[in-house]
């Protein structure tokens, strides 16, 4: 096998250029697999960092039915706003669940002295800081007490804090939000951006304020938590409980869990990815094609040399053999160069680029390389039975 | 493998090909045997079934009707591996035009039998580069062909198809595509091959010189043969 392999190296280098540019089909195949296929995965990747990132089996509550499961009958009676006293009762009554935070969500412009900006504001309790991990850097986070004496204090997010306030601390300062005046209690540590959205560009207030600044009598949603990943059906059905019980049975919520968000995007980036496979796949295609194309050509013209290799006793397998790993040859190189530059490319893009999320998986290299060798294969299957088929009288007698 | 029978021996050899709707008869029943160690000129003009005829000999084809039998094997008998065994085995082919592999040694062109009977890679060298000697171009083990000239290249061919001792050298118009000098020291070449090995020698040929240097000629005419002895005059 090893001097099949060999005569089949040195057939090759007798036409480099022939070879090379064949060789190029499969490397542009081979990249096109590994770069999509990266870019898939890389996005797959990203999106799970960045939904694990907001905090672990996070569950939330928000108005109205929006069941997708099933032809239940269709959303009916009142369209009921999810108040305090449901945030209170969860807390309560929930035994499966880690923290409840009511979640009031507004805009407004923040202003200090002459600055201002534009931000959202965010109601919430004390325990949204721990659920969906914003933490404060200095300061304090939003306290029970102020959610229940409805007290006008708010924590700053790092943006509006740059904006506003520059180098200066911000602590104690007074800020008025929407008209109304808020003392600054806390700053939070810095986030950064997540699925495009600033996390540092918001400011967080009691949520009780929240609803007397916006002139809400209900809150927007409940964030909370299962206990643990095995407890988030029991949570979702405790919570489920509790809250149609305070409706007379009635289920004019819905309860949305963090895993089911991040099943659909891993549904979501999968189908891209595989998508993006079939288009890579494509160029490999064309690269197989070429490979035939070639190899056709070759058995043509090596038609005398199959002949004499037949008349000094070869068999049909050994020609067979001998066309078969000169396209696995031809594939295998074009594959191997292929990946490798591909690897490089994401090295590169790592190394200067590293927000770009790309990887390069083990499996895509497996893939990669492996739907190479099948494309020599296959390519190589048509012309070397043609050439092992030949009558050896028939091809001596070739000019 | 009979060591008492003839090496060769054809029995009522027909061969036909179909062109179209017409059957072509290239050999009409054409029988002979040849011994071990004979030195055989098959001649006759072109179309005479001379070119069927050395395919039959070299079991590269099979008889449409007779049987032909090489080293008492029935090749009409044989499948495709099998015939490729006994002409790895029991031939050795020399071509008019060499049919060397281009871009490729002397001594692997020689050794190129060898790998199909599964010998070693180093063992294959060693006895081509004693063929190559052989026939007196062991200096050049190392030329591929298209640095070595006519002459040159038909002794490469020659020890290609000596190197695994095959019982029988079959040549088709072997000095066809070289000049007369060059053509009578191949000719002297298989003379002396088939002196000192014992290596039966059957030439395909039209050239009558070359006819009249064997011991004996089978001439075919139209696919039959119509003489087999002596060289006759006038050839």
């Amino acid at each position: 096998m090893l001097e099949h392999m060999i005569s089949a190296l040195l057939a090759l280098g007798a036409n480099k250029l022939r070879a090379a540019l064949t060789m190029l089909g499969v490397v542009i195949g081979v990249l096109a697999v590994t770069l999509l296929v990266s870019v898939g995965d890389g996005a797959r990747a990203y999106l799970n960092n960045t939904l694990s990132g907001i905090g672990s089996n996070l569950l939330s509550v928000v108005p109205g039915r929006t069941e997708t499961r099933g032809f239940g009958p269709p959303a009916q009676g009142l369209e009921r706003p999810l108040t305090m006293d449901d945030a209170h009762a969860l807390e309560r009554q929930g035994t499966t669940i880690r923290g409840v935070s009511p979640m009031v969500q507004g805009g407004g412009t923040v202003r200090f002295r002459n600055r201002q900006r534009d931000t959202m504001v965010l109601g919430v309790g004390p325990a949204f800081s721990d659920l969906r991990n914003m933490h404060v850097d200095s300061g304090e986070f939003v306290r029970e007490e102020d959610v229940g004496s409805r007290r006008r204090v708010v924590v700053l997010g790092r943006r509006v804090v740059r904006e506003l306030f520059g180098d200066e601390s911000p602590l104690g300062q007074s800020v008025r939000i929407a008209g109304g005046r808020f003392r600054v209690v806390g700053v939070m540590e810095p986030k950064g951006r997540s699925l495009g959205f600033d996390l540092d560009d918001l400011v967080f207030i009691p949520a009780t304020a929240a609803m007397d600044l916006f002139g809400l009598d209900h809150i927007s949603q409940l964030v909370t938590a299962a206990r643990s990943k095995e407890e988030t059906p029991a949570a979702i059905a405790e919570i489920e409980e509790v809250l149609a019980r305070r409706r007379n049975g009635e289920r004019s919520f819905t309860v949305q869990s963090q895993e089911d968000l991040l099943k659909t995007f891993g549904a979501i980036t999968g189908a891209m990815t595989m998508v993006l496979l079939a288009i890579a796949s494509i160029s490999l295609v064309v690269g197989g094609i070429g490979i035939m194309n070639i190899m056709l050509v070759s058995v043509r013209e090596r038609t005398r040399e199959i002949g004499v290799r037949r008349a000094v006793g070869a068999t049909q397998r050994d020609i067979l053999w001998q066309f078969l790993l000169e396209s696995v040859v031809i594939s295998t190189i074009g594959g191997a160069v292929g990946l490798g530059t591909g690897a490089t490319i994401i090295f590169l893009v790592h190394r200067y680029a590293p927000d770009v999320p790309v990887v390069l998986s083990p499996w895509i290299a497996a893939v990669a390389f492996g739907s190479a060798f099948a494309t020599g294969v296959v390519s190589g299957v048509v012309p070397a039975r043609r050439a092992a088929r030949l009558d050896p009288v028939e091809a001596l007698r070739y000019e | 493998m009979s060591e008492t029978g003839p090496l060769m021996e054809v029995r009522a050899l027909e061969r036909s090909f179909t062109l179209g709707e017409e059957e072509v008869r290239a050999l009409r029943g054409v029988t002979f045997s040849i011994d071990r160690g004979e030195y055989v000129a098959i001649i006759g003009p072109s179309g005479s079934g001379k070119s069927t005829m050395m395919y039959q000999l070299g079991c590269l084809d099979t008889p449409s009707r007779g049987t032909y039998r090489l080293a008492g094997y029935d090749v009409g008998s044989l499948d495709d591996d099998e015939l490729a065994a006994l002409r790895n085995r029991f031939i050795g082919f020399v071509f008019q035009s060499f049919n060397l592999l281009a871009r490729t040694t002397a001594v692997d062109n020689v050794a190129l039998p060898l790998r199909y009977a599964g010998v070693g890679m180093r063992e294959r060298r060693a006895r081509a580069r004693e063929a190559l000697d052989r026939v007196g171009l062991g200096h050049r083990w190392d030329h591929p062909p298209d640095r070595l000239s006519g002459g040159e290249r038909q002794r490469v061919a020659i020890a290609r198809a000596i190197v695994s001792k095959p019982a029988l050298l079959l040549c088709d118009e072997p000095t066809g595509n070289l000049d007369q000098k060059v053509g009578q020291e191949i000719v002297r070449l298989f003379e002396s091959l088939n002196a000192d090995l014992g290596v039966t020698v059957v030439i395909v040929t039209h050239d009558p010189s070359m006819a009249r240097r064997a011991r004996r000629n089978i001439k075919l005419v139209d696919g039959s043969l119509v003489h087999d002895g002596p060289p006759q005059e006038g050839v």
